[in-house]
């Protein structure tokens, strides 16, 4: 690739970019604009993966609802995402947690890391 | 003022707006330019500027161009080329055109040359939809019919395989996501025609 559009790519990322792994429980604050005025959300869940690739870097947090699993992917360097908290390092074994969505309940539970 | 400036395509990428949404854009290498002639309705009939883009090895400048440039008291340039004007009044031979003509949220055109496809076939040439793929089919991408039986001939036009791309392609309305003056960069949103590397013309539209 052009270094062109690498430099252009880099000033895209955040000066600090948040540190949390795969299998973490994180909260994401999110920037939501309703009616012209602007607020936080927070989203919670567990880290199930992450794709790096420059100022596309994505993540994807899983939660369930009410009952209903939920996954959201946030661009990292997103200006909507204003923050992300690593509340719970957990302990896992692989890079992507796609099998916790066949998991219910207690098997969908992640140990904590030490 | 020109409305048009000369550039390359660097290659596509994305970017964030301010209100966090993702943009794709075209990143272009851009000028600067360096006017070699200008037009007249007295002498050529019709009023243009020429500019020339891309410094080069003199050496690689055929005798005419050569000849242009030493009248305009430039270095040699890699290509030439004229935009139609309205009034060249304000323009004079050897003045720079640098890419902050445009600005952010401007509406352009981007002309540039396709991308060769080859000996491509209808399907992909003209969208045809071809035959069924399966039961029993032996008819897949084929162009089926080649006109009406009582002409006893085809028509001239028909769509058939051929040679596809490599042809000049101007895309229009899109428009200008930054301006970066220092490095002589353009981000447009959108894509533009042709290979990376590709020399394109962007141009303001009216």
């Amino acid at each position: 690739m052009s270094t062109i559009i690498q430099e252009i790519e880099k000033a895209q990322l955040k000066a600090e970019k948040p540190v949390f792994g795969v299998g973490d429980t994180v909260k994401v604050h999110v920037r939501v604009i309703e009616g012209g005025k602007e607020r936080i959300q927070i989203f919670e869940g567990v880290v199930i993966a992450k794709r790096h690739d420059s100022n596309r870097e994505t993540f994807i947090v899983r939660k369930i609802s009410h009952g209903i699993g939920v996954e959201r992917t946030f661009l990292l360097n997103s200006p909507r995402v204003a923050k992300v908290e690593a509340i719970r390092k957990g302990k896992v074994r692989r890079a992507k947690l796609f099998y916790l969505r066949d998991k219910i309940g207690k098997a969908a539970r992640i140990k904590e890391a030490r | 003022m020109i409305n048009s400036i000369l550039g390359r395509k660097v290659g596509m990428t994305q970017v964030f707006a301010e209100d966090g949404t993702v943009v794709p854009v075209t990143v272009v290498q851009a000028g600067p330019v360096v006017v070699t002639q200008l037009l007249g309705e007295a002498k050529e009939g019709y009023t243009a500027v020429q500019v020339g883009f891309e410094e080069v090895n003199a050496k690689r400048v055929n005798k005419p161009d050569a000849g242009q440039f030493t009248k305009a008291g430039v270095t040699p340039r890699r290509f030439i080329r004229e935009f139609r004007m309205d009034s060249t009044a304000d323009m004079q031979v050897g003045q720079e055109v640098k890419v902050d003509i445009f600005k952010a949220g401007d509406k352009i055109s981007v002309t540039g040359t396709s991308k060769g496809k080859g000996f491509a076939g209808a399907v992909k040439r003209y969208h045809f939809k071809g035959g069924p793929a399966s039961h029993g089919s032996t008819v897949h991408r084929k162009p089926q019919s080649g006109g009406a039986t009582d002409a006893a001939r085809t028509f001239k036009g028909s769509r058939r395989p051929g040679r596809m791309g490599g042809e000049t392609v101007t895309v229009q309305g899109l428009s200008i996501v930054k301006v970066d003056a220092e490095k002589n960069l353009l981000l447009i949103k959108g894509a533009v025609p042709g290979a990376t590397g590709g020399m394109v013309t962007v141009c303001i539209m009216d």
